[in-house]
């Protein structure tokens, strides 16, 4: 196949990026192929960072070839004839498989410079994190792989035309590129005709959390947020009621009961001021204090910034002051201003998606339980 | 007067040819594709609000106040570092962007220190400035929470705090005050190109830091200043703006230290100088600055200067401070006295590379019309007097072929015999851009210099060849391009003369010329050349740099030429990004050449035979002319030692120090009856003079300088002179006093004539320099506009001349007495004979001068690092501290000669260049031994200096 068949063959299955920005895979595979460079590079995001995913992980460890097989048919679509697997250290089985993986691969031919007898040369390698969070940014992913500090790079120049040490770089999560196997195998209709909406195909729900059945679900997209949590979850590990749950990582926002019946959907989703993300769940019960909660969110943007922007660099500390603020019932109704006036410079002034999407918990938290913000009454804080 | 505020467009200009059209804020305007949002909105007068952004270095995106929206896209994108597209609508105020501005403004105010009113920066501070632009009202969260700024919280030491880090001598580092817009960072990284400074830590923890968390002077740091300029706060502040406060005007002029000639504004009050800021329209140095040129300007008042005019009967007596009218009184009637007694040619002078165009040509006009005679020579004598003969034969100028602009477009390049990175260290930052953008570069040096490896730089080739055979190593690149076919024949074809060619090619393809061949006695595997030579015939636009390792050899002038050869066999002459470029050392070098400092050329290269160019002068003067060749400074020193010459009049040079053969030197000056000079301090010549005029700083004169580039810059004025007068008007009025009738009443007027006489000068004038800002000689009525690049369409002898290098080893040679091999350089901190920046704080980085060696030559004669060494050769001794290191190759050593004390001159020979003098500073077989202490000549030396600087009626300064 052609590269320009098999970038047109992704673009039809409607394959998004599974690492949480939903972008079109096949759009961007299609402006690294025409974006001219004497080296063009694949780059796997396999920094799951997320709280409550693991998919990226069973991935790899259960089945590290359709991974590497993705990424040579990336490779050969876009003319890159290097691939870098940015795996984190937490996961050291997954990074001993995929070593292992590789290897074999190599002396299969599948990697090496005629890729299973072709014309094509495609090799790559395993790369480990170091532990930063927003290292799993794409940009900062790139800093870290070219041995710098692991800070956002602003975009443009997207990616695709300058990333990795200035070359044109696909960056893809890990689901995405191992969703490329099936499509080429079974045709672009058949892996579109899963799903709903723009959002087609399967998707990995990771479920965790305070649930009854936690696991990974791989499914369609367009279940309800409550078949998922009800019907696949079980409800709470612990039998109370179901309070909240954290769709879509750290940076996900808080959804009630009230909205279960949101389809799965990344559309859906963002029409309610949340997202789907790595499609990582967690669940949680009634015993739950959603302030703690909107200030965990910023504590650990405060532990995790890349310190880059100011919105994020000090607009989380000053974040978990201002919830700490609240706690306490200092001027609480001045400091629920302040901290929404605060999410609104976060979200719209950040540079990247860590300090962008830290706003969503704070404010889904406030805005769905505002009976959590409540003053504490000072007898309480007095003693 | 005022204080020149230059525009800042936030990022750096777009190059490309295809313009964009946008709207920003109802205002259509166009721009070159590529140009960041920002910086369109700046040309159409439109300041959005930034902080992290500043034209010298490229878009970051991290302040977040520059925040856009655009007519049909989402979100609120950063102007800086969004380009421009066609079409698009931009509003920079918007309700939604005031909240994210107002926000973001907040939350940096709340980790800031609220002393507005006793910060340094008070009255040029972007933080202020952008907290007004917002109309930032409030700051909510208060001050009590997490900060940098407060030493103790609540009683509790603060963790994140860190103390003011004073260290280095001319600026602060106020970890409480940063902003963390990394400008500094950046700055060093892309201006300076040394990547001494990062950010250490990660969100709200981060903070700036030297190296790992080291302090300023003890990191990497070069100290050139890029990141003070850059930070748009107090948190990096020079220590004269804490000590004075903000200066109220600026005047731009040009840096007296080396060639490249950068462009400062010097911003004053009053008549103080406040501090030296790089002007980022001066077209050399475009904004940028080294340690020297930026800092190191206290010299000017230094304790030790003389500001009052002295005489002396005898050098044992003391010093007699005298008014102006004795000093030239007593100086023309001696001088007068010795011509009548000893005849017309018993007297000479010299020039200085140190003062302006026109008061060397002041020096030479007194020297041709007032003494009579062409007894007139510069100490571009002993540093690129090669570079004139060799460039002269073969191209037809005796100047570099390039601006430095032209190094942006260069694809390899050759550094031989220099070290930019401390001689030349503005022209080595914008060398080390292009680097980074991937050109390739050749270094051919004995010792592994900076440029050979150093962050983000690393030579395709090192060719560490032993001193004394760069004829050999070049002549060698060249057998390599003419035997392997790489020679550009088309360009020799059209632009050289083939027959000479074709000689030449025959010469250099000889087996005896074979990297092969060479790589005995040379010392550099025949492979590197080989590998360099194909390398620079094929990689692209090729230039080549180099420094005084090339011309201060006894075959100094050859490797000139073998360069020409080099650059015109690979067609690398006449257009950007390529030729051959002298690094030249001084401020005025090239103009001191230009003017006609030799004793066989009158301004502007004209033999003093050349009939015509005589009567030019002789007209003008009213004088008659000899036309024969006056003498070097070297036989200046042997008619003394002989007799026959007694009087010289000495302008700001230390030939004492500086040339070659110290003793040999002493023995001139000691047989004259008058040596008059002018100079700051009381230099270690002045231990040998009679009469000394007291010599005004750049900063106190108005004139020009001529960069390494040929570029005409302005010198202006800033203070009063503190000695009473400009140095050119020490020189009219002595001339005045020996009878002549001149009557310059501004140094303009001696630009005029210069004009009027020299044809490369024609059109030159302070008029024309200051709507040009600056110009390149030939500037005339072929060249109006100046000459970036010269050469263009031929050469200006008309065919390029290939010229034979035949290799001829120095008579310098190793042998069991003497069996090492000494070179000489500089360092960045310190700048030649060390006269002014001794007397200022860079001693701080370079106290003493120290021997380089490696260490199996330190091993097997016992030495250790930091131990006194003795320093011989065959022409004397001199003992010095040792430092052990792998930069030098054994069987060499190296040393600088920043300092008196140190006398490196008293071991280097009076071997000197066959063409033109330029004594063999780079070779001498020396040995090193361990000593206890200064050689008996080094105490000798030091009682007499101090002896011979009494001045009657001062107590001494050090007792």
């Amino acid at each position: 196949m052609a590269p320009a068949e098999i970038v047109a063959q992704v673009t039809d299955s409607g394959l998004r990026g599974r690492g949480g920005a939903g972008f079109p895979t096949g759009i961007k595979w299609k402006t690294v192929l025409d974006t001219a460079g004497d080296r063009k590079y694949i780059v796997c995001n396999a920094d799951e960072g997320d709280s409550g995913t693991f998919a990226d992980r069973m991935i790899m460890e259960g089945d590290p070839f359709v991974l590497i097989e993705g990424m040579v048919i990336a490779g050969i679509a876009t003319g890159a004839r290097k691939g870098f697997v940015y795996l984190r250290s937490e996961y050291p089985h997954a990074i001993a498989t995929m070593t292992e993986a590789v290897e074999i691969a190599r002396k299969a031919g599948i990697l090496g410079v005629s890729v299973l007898g072709s014309a094509h040369a495609f090799d790559m390698e395993i790369r480990t994190g170091a532990g930063a969070y927003v290292c799993g940014e794409e940009t900062a992913l790139l800093n870290s792989l070219e041995g710098k500090r692991g800070i956002v790079r602003a975009k443009p120049p997207l990616p695709a035309h300058k990333g990795l040490f200035n070359c044109p770089t696909v960056i893809n999560n890990v689901i995405s590129l191992a969703s490329v196997p099936v499509i080429m195998d079974r045709g672009a209709a058949f892996y579109k005709d899963f799903g709903m909406g723009r959002s087609r195909g399967t998707i990995p729900i990771q479920i965790a959390g305070n649930v009854k059945h936690g696991g990974l679900y791989e499914t369609a997209f367009g279940l309800t947020l409550g078949e998922i949590i009800d019907t696949i979850g079980g409800g709470t590990a612990t039998g109370r009621p179901v309070k909240a749950v954290q769709v879509g990582g750290p940076l996900g926002a808080y959804f009630p009961r009230a909205l279960f019946d949101t389809p799965f959907d990344y559309e859906a989703f963002a029409a309610k001021d949340g997202l789907i993300g790595h499609a990582g769940i967690v669940v949680f019960d009634d015993t739950a204090d959603m302030l703690k909660q909107a200030r965990f969110a910023m504590e650990f943007c405060a532990i995790e910034s890349c310190g880059k922007c100011t919105p994020c660099r000090i607009g989380s500390t000053r974040g978990v002051e201002t919830a700490d603020k609240i706690a306490m019932g200092i001027e609480p109704e001045k400091n629920k201003a302040l901290l929404t006036d605060l999410c609104n410079t976060m979200k719209f002034g950040s540079l990247c998606a860590l300090g962008g999407f830290t706003p969503y918990p704070v404010m889904s938290a406030m805005n769905h339980f505002p009976d959590d913000f409540r003053p504490t009454p000072l007898v309480e804080a007095a003693e | 007067m005022s204080l020149i505020h230059e525009i800042d467009f936030g990022t750096p200009a777009s190059r490309a040819e295809k313009m964009v059209t946008l709207t920003i804020d109802g205002n259509e305007i166009t721009v070159p594709e590529g140009t960041s949002i920002m910086r369109a909105s700046m040309e159409a007068g439109i300041k959005v609000p930034k902080l992290c952004a500043t034209d010298m270095v490229d878009a970051f995106g991290s302040c977040r106040l520059c925040l856009v929206e655009i007519e049909g896209r989402n979100g609120t994108p950063a102007s800086c570092t969004t380009p421009v597209a066609p079409g698009i609508t931009v509003h920079t105020q918007t309700n939604r962007l005031k909240d994210i501005r107002k926000g973001v403004m907040e939350l940096y105010i709340s980790d800031h220190p609220l002393d507005c009113l006793t910060c340094a920066a008070n009255g040029d501070c972007e933080l202020q400035d952008m907290a007004g632009a917002v109309g930032l009202r409030d700051v909510r969260y208060g001050y009590e929470g997490d900060n940098h700024v407060k030493a103790r919280n609540n009683g509790d030491i603060n963790a994140q705090w860190m103390p003011k880090d004073e260290s280095n001598p001319y600026f602060t580092y106020d970890p409480s005050k940063c902003i963390v817009c990394s400008r500094c960072v950046r700055a060093c990284e892309e201006v300076q190109g040394t990547f001494a400074l990062t950010i250490e830590g990660r969100g709200f923890g981060s903070r700036v830091s030297p190296g790992m968390h080291e302090n300023f002077l003890e990191s990497e740091c070069v100290s050139c200043g890029a990141c003070v300029q850059a930070c748009p706060t107090a948190t990096l502040t020079e220590k004269s703006v804490i000590e004075i406060g903000q200066p109220e005007h600026s005047v731009v002029t040009t840096c007296a230290y080396c060639g490249v000639g950068c462009s400062f504004k010097a911003e004053m009050r009053g008549e103080e100088l406040v501090r030296m800021v790089p002007w980022k329209d001066g077209q050399a140095n475009r904004g940028h600055s080294c340690v020297k040129g930026r800092f190191a300007y206290g010299y000017s008042t230094h304790k030790e200067r003389i500001l009052n005019p002295m005489i002396r009967e005898k050098i044992t007596d003391p010093w007699r401070e005298v008014s102006w009218e004795e000093a030239f009184a007593h100086t023309a009637s001696e001088f007068r006295r010795i011509q009548y007694q000893y005849g017309r040619e018993s007297i000479g002078g010299i020039t200085s590379s140190r003062c302006t165009n026109e008061e060397t040509y002041l020096v030479q006009k007194l020297i041709r019309a007032g003494f009579g005679n062409n007894n007139v020579d510069t100490c571009a004598r002993v540093c690129h007097s090669p570079t004139g003969y060799g460039l002269g034969a073969t191209f037809g100028t005796s100047a570099g072929t390039q601006n430095f602009d032209s190094v942006e477009h260069t694809d390899v390049v050759i550094i031989i015999g220099a070290n930019p990175t401390d001689g030349h260290p503005v022209f080595a930052s914008r060398l080390k851009k292009r680097l980074r953008q991937g050109a390739k570069l050749i270094v051919v040096d004995p010792r592994r210099t900076d440029m050979v490896s150093s962050p983000h730089i690393k030579a395709s080739h090192h060719l560490p060849l032993k001193p004394g055979t760069n004829v050999a190593v070049m002549t060698a690149l060249a057998h390599v391009i003419v035997t392997e076919g790489l020679a550009d024949e088309q360009f020799i074809r059209e632009r050289c003369d083939w027959s000479e060619f074709e000689d030449w090619a025959a010469f250099v393809s000889q087996p005896e010329h074979s990297p092969e061949a060479i790589e005995a006695f040379s010392g550099v595997p025949a492979e590197e050349i080989r590998g360099a030579a194909r390398l620079f015939a094929t990689g692209g636009n090729g230039a080549i740099y180099y420094g005084l390792g090339v011309t201060e050899h006894s075959q100094g002038s050859t490797t000139v030429i073998a360069i020409a050869n080099l650059a015109m066999v690979t067609g690398n002459i006449g257009r950007p990004g390529v030729g051959v470029n002298p690094l030249r050392g001084q401020n005025n070098v090239q103009g001191a050449c230009d003017m006609g400092s030799f004793p066989h050329e009158l301004p502007g290269y004209r033999h003093v035979s050349d009939d015509a160019t005589r009567e030019t002068f002789e007209k003008l003067w009213g004088v008659t002319i000899s036309n024969e060749p006056g003498l070097r400074i070297p036989n200046m020193l042997d008619a003394a030692v002989d007799g026959s010459f007694k009087g010289i009049y000495i302008q700001g040079e230390d030939i004492l120090q500086s040339d070659p053969d110290t003793k040999h030197v002493q023995a001139g000056l000691a047989a004259m009856e008058c040596v008059v000079v002018q100079d700051l301090f009381l230099n270690e010549t002045a231990n040998y003079a009679h009469v000394f005029l007291p010599g005004s700083t750049f900063l106190e004169k108005d004139g020009t300088f001529t960069n390494a580039e040929r570029r005409i810059n302005r010198v202006r004025r800033v203070m009063t002179p503190r000695n009473g007068l400009a140095d050119w008007e020490v020189t009219q009025k002595l001339a005045q006093t020996m009878g002549l009738n001149w009557n310059y009443t501004h140094p303009s007027q001696i630009m005029d004539e210069i004009a009027a006489t020299t044809p490369s000068f024609a059109m030159v004038s302070y008029d024309y320099l200051e709507k040009m800002g600056s110009v390149q000689w030939p500037c005339n009525e072929k060249a109006p506009l100046g000459s970036p690049i010269m050469h263009i369409d031929g050469f200006v002898r008309g065919k390029g001349k290939f010229i034979r290098t035949e290799y001829v080893a120095t008579d310098e040679k190793t042998g069991p007495r003497f069996p090492l091999l000494l070179t000489t350089g500089r360092v960045l901190s310190q700048y030649n004979v060390g006269a002014q920046t001794r007397r200022t704080d860079n001693v701080v980085w370079h106290e003493e001068d120290r021997l380089e060696i490696h260490p199996h030559d330190a091993e097997v004669r016992g030495v250790r690092d930091g131990d006194w060494v003795r320093l011989s050769s065959r022409s004397g001794d001199t003992t010095l501290r040792a430092l052990i290191t792998d930069r030098v190759a054994t069987g060499v050593v190296y040393t600088t000669f920043h300092h008196p004390t140190t006398q490196a001159n008293v071991i280097t020979t009076d071997f000197s260049d066959w063409a033109t003098n330029c004594p063999e500073y780079k070779v001498t077989a020396v040995q090193i031994s361990p000593s206890n202490g200064p050689s008996q000549w080094q105490v000798e030396y030091e009682e007499q200096a101090r002896h011979s600087r009494r001045i009657a009626g001062k107590m001494e300064a050090a007792e």
